[in-house]
């Protein structure tokens, strides 16, 4: 049976099993009556036996799922005909892969060779016959449990202990996920960046001027250069990021201070989400807008100005990217300047200064750290940015300072390494994850900075 | 014109609500010579109300050059509000309505023409919390000068923040150490602070909202004698908790009641022999 | 050098001080009137480029909800859609359904007779033309033999043109459309023959090729498919993590650790979780790509940060007074927390999941990692079909050059977009009603 009919029937033998629980709990102590003498409710009984009957099952499936593709797999592969044992292992992933899709359906069974049609039948042979085992061997699991734990089930059985345990145990198991993910991250990027390294030179990425990365089909191919030089993504990152950062800091920070020191209540209570709104629309909304309307106009503007303008400039894609990021700054600033106590600008006010005076000697640099603290998040937040400029910025490296000109981003590229058919071991796929690696870096650092800033600035005014 | 007391207060067992009670429900006319000759602000017929809430009950009151008036009263009464209105800082409270007539130097100072700005400059205030800017001790004084442009230069600024801080009592203990942060001061020493700040700004009257209630005994000392010292350049308005203190450093007193002024007088008299019942009951303890 | 009388600062009496305050007070006002303009401008410059962008999107994407379609008199010729004369579904399948509609085309326009003409006559009308009426007759072969009026599917470029956007000052080598088939359309248009309906196939066709075929519904189901995962997913392993987090464990280096990491991770771009799920989920794990299934756990990996901080607030913000209360009648701390804590805390960890969601609904970069970019026909119907999501079918389409295909990446946006709307009103709408102020 297919695994979810399977965990619908675990399903539904858990629920038999709190019931022959608790059940027996109450018959254990002679009726409805004897209850005052149970050392928990009679639910917590049934409850155990439940958990007990449904958790080691789902173990099993979960392992067994988990390593089923590779093991049946590698038996295929064993009972293929000796000619195949002297494949290379890259024929032989590829052999294999034409055999699982013919069994998943994935490619028409006519015009498919021999060999593969016949492993294909073997394969779901196996599989099946493996299902079957699994269905077998998870439901007895949960028999036995459930037959275990019912018989144990008397007067002074701890139960409402025990299944708070295991909910404890379910909980701190959900908070490591949550810290697998962190380590995951690290762990798999760390790793193929680690093997790109070992066909590129780290130095000549990370300071190389030219990066065009093709790599040799053949091996005497010519035009075989790959070179992977990143400094001119770097480049074109920083200047789409500047340009970002131009646009959204003045006219957030300066829409945060009108929202929060003048503006009365009703006029914040209209503006305010307007501006959120901003914030919830899709990147990609925003990269389409960018090629669509803003590049163009750019372009129309430039000509008329007398300027060459890339349709694919750096200056549209920077501007719509600060358009997103306005709402960051923005609602950012305002914590931090709410955060300013009013003490502070009440001694101001009473040595006569003006609102305006009072804001820009007193508010903002008690108020700075924070809103450092937020630009640099914002900044972080530009850097990581990837479908707008997938939409909108170029795809060739170019290194250049000028802003009219199209420029390609760390984004950018590791998307139009990865989007398409490559192998996973190439250097061109590997050198996507050293670049995800130096954004992660980057990142991390900037983002670990700016918390603490803000978290030290919060201190102090409380 | 005395409120007349029911004759049960006699075996003096009313409780403290009571006496609230019992006197709350009327109009009352303020005891005590009102004016002064050659004042310096006079406050006629003040109203204020948050939102519906009267806040301030038709208050008059004036203030003489090179003065200490007190204002005194169980809390809620009305005097931090009364004062604020001086300098307009209940300009800064949402929905707070001013009515009546207050002028400096004979300007009404809620005038359209007049500028708040300019107003602060002369009408100085000292708060209840110290609250030095988190800025170097020299730029929480230098800083109302800066904006008002007092100084032309940087030599006629360090004399201003030197005579400020001298005049503050402060200067002996932070000249070495002008460029460290006033928030690095002891409490005591952050409102000496402040009242240099005020004072760089050649104010003047100071108006000093309980400015020892949160400072220890000796600092509090302190300040009861600087204030003194100041009075001789400046008239001083002083909201206080503390009886003692008002009686140790006010020429007149001002008794709040629940919105009202109920008497103001000279000090001594307030204190020893006041006309009101109300004074009385609040000086001898028995609410408040 | 002394201001003002000569008389050195610290003497000047308060009047002096007055008068030069009074000098500069013009400039200041001035100052401050500047600054707040500032502060309004910038207001109303960012209201300015939520307007300007809502105006682009909808100005070129309203008309995606119309489409062009032709009326034509169809003669349900036996001799051509049954060939084996047996009315079987094998023989209706063999049918020559276009040479049907060329036929009932020629009648409306009998005296073109040149091959290169005819051609011309029959690009007006969509691919889709035949298929609809197959799947008429399939539907009832007792149409074989009669006669009547079909609404079929226009072209891409006669739809363009229905819409205006093709103008015949533009030189004719330029257009898609020759003067002729403008010609020919007009004609249509005064015999009543050719309509703009409503777009249905926009909303129940998979992505297709042709412009006027391409529909929205396959990348609905998927993001659909991809967010039940991402809900089942990252809702109940987040909210368990953010009790533990609060309640159970002990506050020592490793919880501070944790929260960190988890602050951290909330602000990782998110095409580092494609990489993520690009190395570990398909090539370790080895599931298929472009599945739901795949996009579904990459995005719960990506939510799960917002979710444990949202509902750690929630938690916090529960009085510690109601926890003393519960303990104090004799409840266990696992009991504190279930009766008491996660019920009064549900609606604030419940806004945090719906704003997650509709951040996940948005997302695109993690997405492309993991192979969920493909140009995919059927619509899917499970968990591991090749699925692709909407935010990646306005991506897809974007890069198109068609006309049409930029109308209608605007109106996919504008379902996107209401999607969003609704999903952060519902987040809305539970603050104001459920939330407690304590």
């Amino acid at each position: 049976m297919t695994i979810s009919v399977l965990l619908l029937v675990l399903f539904a033998l858990s629920a038999v099993a709190y019931r022959l629980g608790r059940s027996r709990s109450v018959a254990v102590v002679g009726g409805t009556r004897g209850v005052r003498n149970l050392h928990s409710l009679p639910s917590y009984y049934g409850m155990l036996t439940a958990l007990w009957c449904a958790l080691p099952a789902l173990i099993v499936i979960l392992l067994w799922t988990l390593f089923q593709g590779s093991v049946v797999t590698r038996s295929v592969m064993n009972s293929l005909p000796p000619q195949f044992g002297q494949m290379s292992a890259q024929d032989l992933g590829l052999f294999m892969n034409d055999v699982r899709n013919l069994v998943d359906g994935n490619i028409a069974p006519d015009g498919v060779r021999p060999e593969v049609a016949a492993a294909a039948v073997h394969y779901r042979q196996l599989r099946t016959g493996s299902r079957m085992a699994l269905s077998a061997l998870a439901l007895i699991v949960a028999g036995v449990g459930l037959f275990m734990v019912r018989s144990r089930i008397s007067q002074d059985l701890r139960a409402r202990n025990q299944v708070e345990a295991i909910v404890r145990g379910l909980l701190v198991l959900c908070s490591i996920l949550a810290i697998f993910t962190t380590i995951g991250i690290v762990v798999s990027v760390l790793y193929e960046s680690f093997l790109f390294f070992r066909q590129v030179p780290a130095l000549g990425f990370l300071f190389g001027t030219h990066w065009s990365p093709q790599m040799a089909i053949r091996a005497d191919q010519v035009g075989a250069s790959g070179a992977f030089g990143a400094v001119p993504l770097f480049v074109g990152t920083l200047m789409i990021s500047g340009i970002a950062m131009v646009v959204a800091v003045p006219i957030g920070l300066f829409s945060a201070i009108y929202l929060a020191e003048y503006a009365d209540r009703r006029f914040r209570a209209v503006t305010k989400p307007f501006l959120e709104v901003l914030a919830g629309i899709p990147t990609v909304v925003y990269g389409f807008f960018a090629a669509l309307t803003v590049g163009p106009h750019l372009r129309s503007l430039g000509e008329w100005l007398g300027l060459e303008v890339a349709s694919e400039s750096a200056l549209s894609a920077g501007f719509v990217m600060g358009i997103m990021i306005i709402p960051f700054v923005s609602s950012l600033a305002d914590d931090m300047l709410s955060a300013v106590p009013q003490a502070l600008r009440d001694g101001s006010y009473g040595l006569g200064a003006t609102k305006s005076e009072t804001i820009r000697k007193v508010v903002l640099p008690a108020a700075l750290p924070g809103i450092v603290g937020g630009v640099l998040l914002a900044v972080s937040r530009a850097i990581g940015e990837t479908m707008i400029v997938v939409m909108a910025a170029g795809l060739t490296a170019n290194l250049t300072a000028n802003p009219l000109e199209a420029v390609t981003t760390v984004t950018v590229q590791i998307v139009t390494l990865l989007v398409g058919d490559n192998e996973f071991d190439s250097p061109k796929t590997l050198a996507a994850f050293a670049l995800g690696l130096v954004l992660f870096l980057v990142t991390l650092v900037l983002n670990v900075v700016a918390l603490r800033v803000v978290r030290r600035y919060r201190e102090q005014y409380e | 014109m005395s409120i007349e007391i029911k004759a049960s207060d006699s075996s003096g067992t009313m409780t403290a609500s009571e006496v609230v009670a019992a006197n709350s429900a009327t109009v009352h006319k303020t005891a005590g010579r009102v004016t002064v000759d050659d004042p310096i602000m006079c406050a006629r017929d003040v109203q204020v109300f948050y939102g519906d809430k009267h806040a301030i009950k038709n208050v008059s009151l004036d203030i003489a050059r090179n003065e200490v008036v007190a204002m005194i009263g169980p809390s809620g009464c009305g005097k931090s509000t009364f004062l604020r209105c001086l300098n307009r800082m209940n300009d800064t409270i949402e929905n707070c309505r001013v009515e009546g007539n207050i002028t400096l130097e004979g300007q009404d100072i809620y005038d359209k023409k007049q500028d708040v700005v300019q107003l602060r400059a002369r009408v100085g205030i000292v708060f209840q919390k110290p609250n030095p800017f988190p800025k170097s001790i020299y730029e929480n004084v230098a800083y109302g000068p800066r904006i008002h442009g007092l100084a032309a230069d940087r030599v006629e600024l360090d004399e201003l923040v030197q005579t400020s801080l001298q005049r503050a009592g402060l200067w002996e203990e932070v000249k070495d150490r002008l460029m460290q942060p006033g928030t690095g001061l002891s409490g005591g020493q952050q409102q000496r602070l402040c009242i240099a700040r005020t004072i760089a700004v050649n104010p003047e009257v100071i108006l000093m909202d309980e400015p020892c209630s949160a400072l220890d005994p000796i600092a509090s000392a302190k300040i009861e004698d600087l204030i003194d010292e100041l009075r001789g350049n400046y008239a001083i308005v002083i909201v206080t908790h503390n009886m003692q203190q008002a009686a140790r450093v006010s020429q007149r007193t001002a008794y709040f009641h629940l919105g009202d002024l109920i008497e103001v007088g000279p000090t001594d008299r307030i204190f020893t022999n006041p006309s009101q019942r109300l004074t009385e009951d609040y000086i001898t303890g028995r609410f408040g | 050098m002394n201001k003002g009388s000569g008389t050195p600062v610290s003497t000047r009496t308060a009047r002096q001080t007055t008068a030069l305050v009074a000098a500069t007070i013009k400039r200041r006002r001035r100052a401050e009137a500047r600054f707040r303009w500032y502060g309004r401008c910038a207001v109303f410059v960012g209201i300015f480029f939520v307007f300007m962008l809502f105006f682009s999107i909808v100005s070129k994407g309203y008309t995606a909800f119309q489409q062009t379609y032709v009326g034509l008199d169809v003669t349900y010729d036996p001799a051509l859609i049954d060939p084996q004369g047996n009315h079987s579904a094998e023989s209706l399948a063999q049918g020559d359904y276009q040479a049907v509609v060329k036929s009932a085309l020629r009648k409306v326009f009998p005296d073109i007779e040149a091959r290169a003409d005819l051609k011309q006559l029959n690009a007006l009308l969509s691919d889709d033309a035949g298929y609809e009426l197959q799947r008429r007759v399939a539907a009832d072969s007792n149409l074989i033999g009669t006669s009547e009026r079909v609404w079929v599917l226009g072209r891409d470029n006669t739809d363009m043109a229905m819409k205006g956007h093709i103008a015949r000052d533009e030189t004719e080598a330029g257009r898609p459309l020759s003067n002729r088939q403008l010609d020919w359309i007009d004609a249509l248009k005064s015999k009543q023959l050719i309509a703009l309906r409503f777009n249905s196939a926009f909303f129940t066709h998979g992505d297709s090729r042709e412009p006027e075929q391409a529909g929205i519904w396959g990348a609905v189901a998927g993001s659909f498919f991809t967010l039940i995962i991402t809900l089942l997913l990252s809702f109940p392993i987040g909210v368990s993590a953010a009790i533990y987090l609060e309640e159970f464990a002990k506050r020592n280096r490793w919880t501070d650790l944790i929260e960190v990491n988890i602050n951290n991770l909330a602000a990782v771009p998110s095409i580092v979780f494609g990489l993520l799920g690009l190395a570990v989920f398909i090539n370790i794990l080895g599931l298929p790509r472009s599945a739901p299934l795949v996009g579904g756990l990459v995005l719960t990996l990506m939510t799960l940060p917002t979710i444990i901080i949202a509902s750690r607030a929630a938690i916090k913000a529960v009085p510690p007074s109601i926890r003393e209360a519960a303990l104090g009648i004799g409840a266990s701390p696992v009991q504190v927390v279930m009766h008491h804590v996660f019920p009064l805390a549900m609606p604030g960890m419940l806004t945090g999941t719906i704003i997650g969601m509709a951040r996940a609904l948005g997302e695109t970069a993690p997405l492309l990692m993991i192979g969920m970019v493909a140009f995919i026909v059927d619509v899917p119907k499970g968990f591991s079909d090749p699925a692709t999501a909407l935010p990646v079918q306005v991506y897809l389409w974007a890069d198109s050059p068609e006309r049409a295909f930029v109308e209608r990446t605007s109106g996919a946006i504008m379902v996107l977009l209401a999607f969003l709307l609704v999903m952060n009103g519902a987040a809305v709408v539970l603050r104001q009603r459920f939330e407690r102020r304590w």
